[in-house]
């Protein structure tokens, strides 16, 4: 805490205290300091001692999620713990939280975009970047979890002698399209969004080989009046195409089990339940990472308490949806008295030797805890926040897989119930790809803007840059 | 060939014909001409049996018989198509006889096991036996087998069979062999064989049992021992004692109404069990309509049993006793029944009794009682006793000369070897076939006894605890590849032929005696084809080779070479009663007086399939356990001893269980066992399976699975062989994993299974697939009307819709349909780790479900799953690759090259019958173990789901032949392997679209009902409701 500016801390408090607006705004700062401050974290060639701790870290999960996908490619996903019935367990959860992660991505540059919520050109970037690797983690365990990954092309839609294509009725080639999409224009809406800073970066580096690459990714952009137009539109264009993904993801995502006859899977709640659920991780795993880099790059000035305060109202929201669908799951399942979702439902609360202690666990994690929020010191406190944060990543984590578990463990024939343990497999999968994830986050914040500079220019009281209620 | 001289004319007629017919009018096809009457007389006169067969319609039965009828002839020629083990393939250089490569030939062939030979058809593609059937010629199978018969032909290609002749570890090659026996023969030819022994399982085999007696004849002061761990010497011994002379019970159940088992698996095990399940079954089947529901009848079974066995979990009334306390029973009943000088009532069960008697009167000439094998002298002479004063000796119950070839009580035989052996009588022993040293009782200290004997040689299939305690092991010949003959459990003889040339050194009993006889190099169909011309010529004073050479030919085709045994008639000796001895504390209830109570493993016997994968992967009947015993009790015993099911039952229902392990010790004699609680057990008593615990077991998964399970033999002496008092268990802090099926034992869902009284099924023969559910809450949806978005669809005749039906009625639960399913369908074998993962791979399993409590179970039934092949399957709809698909004729198929092994199907499968190869399961590189392997039936690879096909390719190939024949496919010509297999005949499969079929008449029953057709998944596969028969005396209260 030593390194923060004190200043800015006693100026939000005061500001609080006359009960002026929160300030999304760096106020302490002026063109020349917005960019000097964010182009340096990617400029700056000294070497940072728990950047490249963190990346060593991560390297070896990622090494360690090599090794691992080697071993199982070569003798089969029988490695893992899976059996008959349980025949999905860590990797589609980790596929589905990897996902929801996701998502707060583009509902951040996108949704929020439209909706003119000021709030958002701080983080929006970290979001953004956030989101790409998210789906390039959660996209590698669909082709893991196959029997013979190698055949996995035969669930996209490509024409072949034998004329055959793909069962258009599974939800799984539903995913293929929407993740894929989903993926698609995330990274468009990502990169395109950076082409200014690119710019800036290119014109401040030194001549080199970085200049070059900047140069390439900045494709000529000379910051003219007419780039700008067409770029405003082209991003607005984007966001309106980004924002119906928000919904659709994890609406077909959830109808890989929704569109089941598993009871505890065939839910018409899901699709709603699903997207509130991933907005709710996802912020979750930006609040995580903001806090982190507002510590680590001092970026106090930009990512300020009020983000912070208005990602855990966020939070907290999402948590109360979430929590409904909790809620509403169990009393439709009991109004409707089908005995096998009554018999799903009432062992997942009760059998304690089984799931219950994971539904209750979640339960704590994802309703109980985040009720905290409630209070301003708790929002507004780094500490509260970053632990309440982990606890609904893990309670998310929890959740998908006490639905696909628990729900497949005993569906229908007394005689065929079954449970699931997972093998050390199982759990180096899933860790290792944590691995996956954070290699390219980490180089991503080392070497492209961590937050976008023009947008932030823009913020500032007297720009004269694009329009400022964005 | 007299006839020949006839053909002349005939044939000239026939030319003529075709020369009438003049160059002008072509005829298209050979058979244009065989539509000729002249042709047809040609034929008729050339191959007579060919003219009676050929026009009839043809049953598969019918043409599996025909098959084996015209290969039988060429049975040599077919065995010596000996096929390459290794090398690169290439096509016959000169095709064999009758071999169309693709075609599958049968051949009859017997199997020796459990005390009686069943005759066999088994299916060789290009001289690789890959398949068993049973013989419907043969008296004790009717084409049905059991598990040992189906798992035999894995035991034939296994691996770890023994390949060579061993001397103290060294490998040897028969001559040497041959030379030791020599100087041993010579040594003991002085002494007239008085320390020569031979030591065998009871002979079947009359060929055998006659060689042996003239090799005594050689050796005058030599000695035949017979022993085989399970075995039913004290009912023998009893017999006799009640007879005065050695008898074998026949049993005929169809014309019993009411049968008592006092601990007499009938069922299930022991001589005659497929014939007697069929036959009892058939009077329990309940095939009437709607509208004559009234006039259904059935017979009534009432089992008397400690463990629960498949004829105890389908009785009518069971009643769990300790094996002590069943004397108690018997006498009581015996002396209600009005049985002249026994006296005695039995406290506890006394309404019991008294009903049973009752009932048992009101039935005189059309019941049976019956004492299982396991049960001391006096119950035996009891159930001999009620059996002759109800009358039913005649009518239900004949006896006949047993079938074996020198009845003895084995374990008196193998006592009297043990103590010549002690007192130094024996230099020479020969030991055929068994596993003595690791069977025999604990306290005759075989294995230190056999280091006493000089010489000691030991053949057998595979290199076990004897041999390596003897001297010499020589490997044996496997049934199917060694000539043979035997005795089905009502006398008929028939002659075992070879399927194959001996893959290794192997030889057979007949040719090992016939080398000790001095005959090296003897030929095992001369030696078998040599008695029987003896025989044959004993009735047939003036015959000739010739009529012999047919006689011997239709033999080897029928599979059957001789009549059944006369009855015997036979009455009990006036002094029978003094045969009772006194009962000795019977009905100690005490609470800590457990009792030990030793049982046949259902699944690998007595130890002689332990390396059987199929048989050790097979779930046992009710424990459903695999891989391995445990010390199966009561949870009612168990909770004295601080166990409880939920106490281990955590691991899932279905895999994997950590149980507490427990020291069993009686008297001196300790083993420590893992403790199975099994509901349905008597209380204060302790099964335990024989068998397990061999120094190695199968190999699966490539891996050798050793030291399975715990050897109970260990515990067994000779005075206390089937049960014993005095039993101490303490229990251990360890656990150890038990594989598991299904160990949830109680049906805790509605609808799954649904039964009714026979009483309720006549007042509504639909009570158990409608009202019952209803009256219990309405949480049963009936779905009367089909609801989809897809379109339906269509099965216009001619197309096939193919369909089953499973009748829970007349299952016994024996598991033989997933024994044919696994040897039919390459199923492979997965092992005991991954079955406690729970990932086994059987596509057909038997679930097993009990009504009523943990503590008092009520009803058990068992209901065999194969895949629903649903009208709207949930499978297909969710496969991204459509690799599960619908086909015209309504199956539910799989296209294993296409899948990718999503797993969707098998999650949305609410019948959970898909199986998943998680690893690569399939033995691709042992070429011995994939001479097996079915050529119709793809082997499946690693990452790709699989489940039934209602064996599709029997489908294909009587689709093909019924094409060649321009006819339609008849009812019955496609069986499935389950349904063939099937003693009971509970599975049925054919054309829904055939009105006539039975399947669809059995389809509009009023007890067919679709498992979980409430998810309107319009199962192909459907159930007839369970109906049973309760005494209502005993029902009210």
């Amino acid at each position: 805490m030593a390194t923060e500016a004190p200043k800015l801390e006693r100026r939000d408090e005061e500001l609080h205290v006359l009960g002026l607006k929160p300030q999304y705004v760096p106020i302490e700062h002026n063109l020349q300091s917005v960019t000097d401050t964010i182009s340096d974290i990617s400029l700056d060639q000294r070497r940072r001692p728990y950047w490249v701790g963190l990346l060593l870290l991560n390297g070896a999960l990622f090494f360690t999620f090599a090794g691992v996908v080697t071993y199982l490619l070569i003798t089969g996903v029988g490695i893992w713990g899976i059996n008959i019935p349980v025949a999905w367990s860590f990797a589609i959860t980790s596929f589905v939280w990897w996902i929801g992660i996701g998502h707060a991505g583009t509902l951040i540059s996108a949704f929020l975009l439209l909706m003119h919520q000021p709030w958002r050109t701080s983080i929006n970037r970290i979001a953004e970047a956030m989101t790409i690797f998210a789906v390039m983690t959660a996209g590698l365990f669909p082709l893991l979890h196959l029997g013979r990954p190698w055949f996995f092309y035969w669930l996209l839609p490509y024409s072949n002698s034998m004329s055959v294509w793909p069962q258009f009725r599974s939800a799984l080639v539903w995913d293929v399209f929407a993740v894929s999409t989903y993926f698609l224009v995330s990274l468009l809406f990502w990169y395109m969004g950076m082409i200014p800073d690119l710019a800036t970066l290119r014109d401040r580096s030194q001549p080199g080989l970085r200049k070059e690459i900047y140069g390439i990714l900045a494709m000529g952009w000379r910051s003219s009046a007419r780039h700008w137009r067409r770029y405003e539109t082209a991003y607005l264009l984007l966001a309106g195409l980004a924002t119906p993904l928000v919904i659709s993801v994890h609406s077909v995502v959830s109808s890989d089990f929704a569109i089941s006859l598993v009871p505890g899977w065939h839910e018409t709640v899901f699709p709603p339940y699903f997207v509130a659920g991933a907005v709710f991780s996802g912020f979750a795993m930006v609040i995580v990472l903001c806090i982190a880099l507002r510590k680590a790059y001092h970026l106090q000035d930009f990512i300020t308490r009020d983000h912070l305060d208005v990602m855990a109202k966020l939070l907290l929201a999402t948590s109360l949806i979430t929590s409904y669908g909790y809620l509403s799951e169990q009393t439709v399942t009991y109004y409707g008295g089908d005995q096998h979702d009554v018999h799903v439902y009432w062992y997942r609360l009760v059998a304690f030797d089984k799931y219950a202690w994971i539904v209750w666990t979640l339960f704590t994690c994802n309703t109980v805890v985040p009720q905290i929020l409630w209070f301003r010191r708790a929002r507004r406190s780094q500490a509260v926040l970053f632990v309440v944060s982990l606890i609904v990543l893990l309670g998310m984590w929890l959740e998908r897989y006490m639905i696909i578990c628990s729900s497949l463990s005993e569906d229908y024939l007394p005689s065929s119930y079954g449970f699931f343990k997972p093998t050390v497999w199982d759990v180096l999968t899933y860790v290792g790809s944590i691995g996956f994830f954070f290699i390219p986050f980490l180089l991503f914040v080392r070497y492209l803007p961590l937050l976008s500079i023009s947008e932030t220019r823009a913020l500032l009281p007297g720009a004269h840059g694009p329009g400022v209620g964005r | 060939m007299n006839s020949r001289k006839n053909l002349g004319p005939t044939l000239s007629r026939l030319q003529q014909q075709l020369d009438v017919q003049g160059p002008r009018k072509y005829w298209q096809s050979l058979d244009e001409i065989a539509g000729e009457p002249s042709f047809q007389e040609l034929v008729k006169q050339e191959f007579p049996v060919l003219a009676d067969i050929w026009p009839s319609a043809l049953s598969r039965r019918k043409f599996l018989a025909l098959m084996g009828a015209s290969l039988g002839l060429a049975g040599v020629s077919g065995c010596s198509v000996r096929p390459a083990p290794e090398g690169t393939i290439v096509p016959y250089v000169r095709q064999p006889e009758q071999v169309t490569p693709g075609i599958p030939l049968f051949f009859a062939t017997a199997m020796v096991h459990g005390g009686e030979a069943v005759g066999l058809l088994v299916e060789s593609h290009e001289g690789r036996p890959t398949k068993v059937e049973g013989n419907p010629n043969h008296p004790g199978s009717r084409g049905a087998t059991s598990i040992f018969h189906q798992a035999s032909v894995l035991t034939l290609y296994d691996p770890s069979r023994s390949q060579t002749v061993t001397h103290q570890d060294h490998v040897r090659g028969w001559d040497d062999a041959e030379a030791a026996i020599e100087l041993a023969l010579a040594e003991q030819r002085k002494s007239g064989g008085a320390g020569l022994r031979i030591l065998t399982e009871p002979v079947f085999s009359p060929s055998l049992a006659d060689q042996i007696q003239q090799l005594l004849n050689d050796f005058p002061q030599a000695k035949w021992h017979q022993y085989e761990p399970v075995n039913d010497g004290v009912a023998m011994a009893a017999l006799e004692a009640a007879f005065g002379e050695s008898v074998s019970p026949i049993y005929d159940f169809s014309k019993a109404d009411v049968v008592l088992a006092l601990d007499a698996d009938f069922l299930s095990e022991g001589p005659g069990a497929l014939v007697y399940a069929s036959d009892f079954m058939d009077r329990r089947r309940v095939r009437t309509g709607e509208n004559d529901a009234g006039q259904a009848s059935m017979n009534r079974l009432y089992s008397v049993e400690t463990a629960v066995s498949c004829t105890g979990a389908k009785a009518d009334h069971r009643l769990a006793v300790r094996m002590s306390e069943i004397e108690g029973i018997a006498r009581a009943i015996a002396a209600a029944i009005g049985v002249e000088g026994v006296s005695g009532t039995d406290g506890t069960h006394e309404k019991w009794c008294a009903a049973v008697a009752r009932d048992l009167k009101q039935h005189r000439g059309k019941s049976i009682v019956l004492a299982g094998a396991r049960q001391p002298k006096n119950v035996h002479l009891l159930a001999a006793a009620i059996n002759e004063t109800l009358g039913n000796v005649g009518q239900t119950i004949r006896y006949i000369v047993p079938p074996a070839a020198k009845p003895e009580d084995p374990l008196a035989s193998l006592q009297d070897l043990a103590r010549d052996i002690e007192q130094g009588k024996v230099q020479s022993l020969f030991i055929l076939g068994g596993n003595p040293a690791y069977t025999a009782p604990a306290d005759l200290r075989l294995s230190e006894l056999l280091k006493n004997v000089t010489q000691t040689f030991h053949l057998s299939l595979f290199k076990d605890e004897t041999s390596r305690l003897c001297q010499w092991h020589l490997p044996e010949t496997h049934y199917l590849e060694a000539w043979s003959d035997g005795r089905a459990f009502d006398g008929t003889p028939s002659v075992g032929q070879p399927l194959i040339q001996p893959l290794y050194e192997g030889r057979s009993a007949r040719e090992f005696i016939a080398l000790l006889r001095g005959q090296r190099d003897a030929d095992g169909r001369q030696l078998v084809r040599s008695f029987w011309k003896q025989e044959w010529q004993k009735t047939h004073l003036n015959g000739s080779d010739g009529d012999f050479e047919q006689f011997w030919r239709s033999a080897l085709h029928d599979g059957v070479i001789g009549q059944a045994a006369e009855h015997k008639q036979v009455a009990l000796r006036p002094d029978w009663q003094d045969q009772l001895t006194q009962q000795n504390g019977t009905g100690d209830t005490g609470e800590n007086n457990l009792e030990l109570v030793f049982q046949a493993d259902p699944a690998i016997h007595d130890g002689r399939y332990a390396m059987n994968g199929w048989l050790q992967e097979l779930p046992k009947p009710i424990s459903k356990l695999t891989w391995g015993n445990a010390a199966l009790m009561s949870p009612k015993t168990a909770s004295k001893l601080g166990l409880s099911y939920e106490s281990f039952a955590h691991g899932g229902e279905h895999g994997g269980f950590d149980v507490p392990l427990v020291d069993l010790q009686l008297d001196e004699r300790a083993v420590t066992a893992p403790v199975w609680i099994m509901p349905g057990h008597a209380d204060d008593s302790v099964t335990v399976y024989l068998g397990h615990g061999r120094r190695s077991a199968a190999k699966a998964n490539g891996e050798w699975q050793e030291t399975l399970g715990f050897n109970a033999y260990e515990l067994r002496s000779s005075e206390a062989m089937w049960f014993a008092p005095g039993l101490k268990v303490s229990v251990r802090s360890e656990a150890y994993p038990l594989a598991c099926t299904q160990a949830r034992h109680l049906e805790t869902k509605h609808g799954v299974i649904r039964s009714a009284t026979l009483e309720e099924y006549r007042h509504d023969p639909r009570h158990a697939v409608e009202h019952k559910e209803e009256q219990e809450g309405g949480k049963l949806v009936q779905i009367e009307q089909p609801i989809t978005l897809y379109k339906d669809f269509h099965y216009d005749p001619p197309q096939h819709k193919w369909g089953m039906s499973i009748d829970l009625t007349t299952c016994v639960g024996c598991n033989a349909c997933v024994m044919a399913c696994q040897a039919e369908n390459n199923i492979p074998v997965v092992g005991k780790e991954q079955v406690l993962a729970g990932r086994e791979m059987h596509w057909l399993r038997v679930d097993r479900y009990m009504s009523g409590s943990m503590d008092q179970p009520e009803e058990f039934h068992f209901q065999p799953l194969p895949c629903m092949h649903c009208e709207h399957a949930p499978c297909e709809y969710v496969c991204p690759t459509a690799a599960t698909v619908h086909s015209a004729e309504g199956l539910n198929d799989m296209v294993y090259n296409r899948c990718v092994g999503t797993r969707f199907c098998s999650n949305n499968c609410p019948y959970k019958v898909r199986r998943f190869n998680f690893l690569e399961y399939a033995d691709f590189k042992n070429e011995t173990r994939r001479m097996q392997y079915n050529p119709d039936v793809t082997v499946r690879s690693r990452g790709v789901m699989e489940k039934c096909t209602y064996c599709v390719q029997r489908i294909r190939q009587a689709e093909i032949n019924a094409d060649a024949a321009s006819r339609p496919i008849a009812d019955g010509e496609v069986l499935t392997a389950c349904q063939a297999v099937c003693p009971t005949k509970a599975i049925v499969f054919g054309d829904i679209n055939d009105a006539s079929s039975t399947v669809a008449k059995w389809k509009k029953s009023p007890l067919d009902y679709g498992l979980l057709a409430e998810l309107n998944t319009y199962p192909r596969t459907t159930y007839l409701a369970a109906v049973r028969n309760p005494n209502p005396e005993l029902e009210q209260g």
